[in-house]
């Protein structure tokens, strides 16, 4: 249950960019959530909607963005899908690195 | 309004996880976050380790643990320096709390520090606390299909131990698949079969902290 750390997390970014900008309210949040990350979404919407009470964040909309496991291959060049967490090369048998999917990032933000 | 954001939501964490790295990098300290759930064995292969190496490798230990001090005053017998972290519940330890704890160490006489974090294979692989390498144990008894289970903890993992090897006879694991899986995940990975309590393999899990640590001492170096 690291969720509440990453709501934690989300909130300072989300106050932080609302006082710069001289905002009154935040009204949704964009996330980008990679698919190998261990973050449990219905979790995470939960600790982050009881810790907003009483925040400019109150009543917030969290959306969650996934982004798919991609990896590029250094050996013949592809970049493909990862699939069932196997990162060896499926044309060449070389090792996959990752170029998406390791997301926990703040996309966007609205505020008014 | 809308704006654009782009920043990693662990991105604090990072920022203090570089830092305690930097410092271990200037004491050329080699730093291991050990991981595994709990009861897979990692305070009783530190045991091991630090009764095989004590007097080779100048050796100190960060505990991580719910509210208990019962790992640490398991490692102080050995007469290593010992620091207990209570997480208070948390799942995971974090850059900061490392950080904090570190001032207490005297890294200029020291050569090793393992961190053995909270007993979990989800939460503690999202938080880099600024180790050189993360090692995780997996006991038999958790069965054979826990790597891709939890494919990121063996991802980021340069060593996985299998420890409790003594009992394979008496479970279904399948020593052979599990090795199959973590080499998929991590190719590359070092995976080493283990048994703390007979201590068969132990000696390849030695020398493979010698040369991290011998590694580390020439990097800076040169």
């Amino acid at each position: 249950m690291h969720e509440m750390a990453i709501a934690e997390g989300i909130l300072d970014i989300a106050l932080d960019y609302a006082h710069k900008n001289e905002a009154e309210h935040i009204r949704k949040i964009g996330l980008l959530l990679g698919e190998m990350t261990g973050v449990e979404t219905e979790a995470l919407t939960f600790c982050f909607t009881s810790l907003v009470r009483g925040t400019m964040a109150e009543g917030a909309e969290l959306a969650l963005k996934r982004v798919p496991l991609i990896g590029h291959c250094a050996q013949c060049g592809r970049r493909q899908p990862i699939r069932h967490y196997n990162f060896i090369c499926p044309a060449c048998g070389g090792g996959l690195a990752i170029v998406s999917g390791r997301e926990l990032r703040v996309e966007y933000l609205e505020m008014e | 309004m809308e704006i654009q954001v782009m920043q990693d939501i662990l991105g604090k964490n990072d920022e203090v996880a570089a830092e305690n790295q930097a410092l271990f990098a200037a004491k050329k300290v080699f730093a291991l976050n050990l991981l595994g759930s709990p009861g897979a064995g990692k305070t009783t292969l530190l045991e091991k380790t630090m009764a095989a190496l004590k007097d080779e490798l100048r050796m100190a230990v960060i505990e991580g643990d719910l509210f208990t001090t019962k790992d640490a005053d398991r490692i102080a017998r050995y007469g290593v320096p010992v620091i207990q972290i209570n997480t208070s519940g948390g799942c995971h330890l974090d850059a900061p709390m490392v950080q904090s704890v570190l001032p207490r160490l005297d890294l200029d006489a020291l050569d090793l520090v393992v961190i053995e974090n909270v007993g979990n294979l989800v939460c503690p692989a999202e938080f880099n606390i600024g180790e050189d390498e993360k090692a995780v144990v997996l006991s038999i008894t958790e069965g054979d299909d826990k790597p891709l289970k939890y494919p990121l903890i063996f991802k980021e993992s340069a060593v996985v131990i299998l420890n409790k090897v003594d009992i394979l006879p008496y479970t279904n694991f399948n020593l052979e698949a599990a090795t199959e899986d973590i080499g998929t995940i991590h190719p590359g990975a070092m995976v080493l079969p283990v048994s703390s309590t007979t201590e068969e393999g132990l000696s390849a899990w030695y020398q493979w902290l010698r040369q991290a640590v011998q590694k580390k001492r020439e990097g800076y170096s040169e």
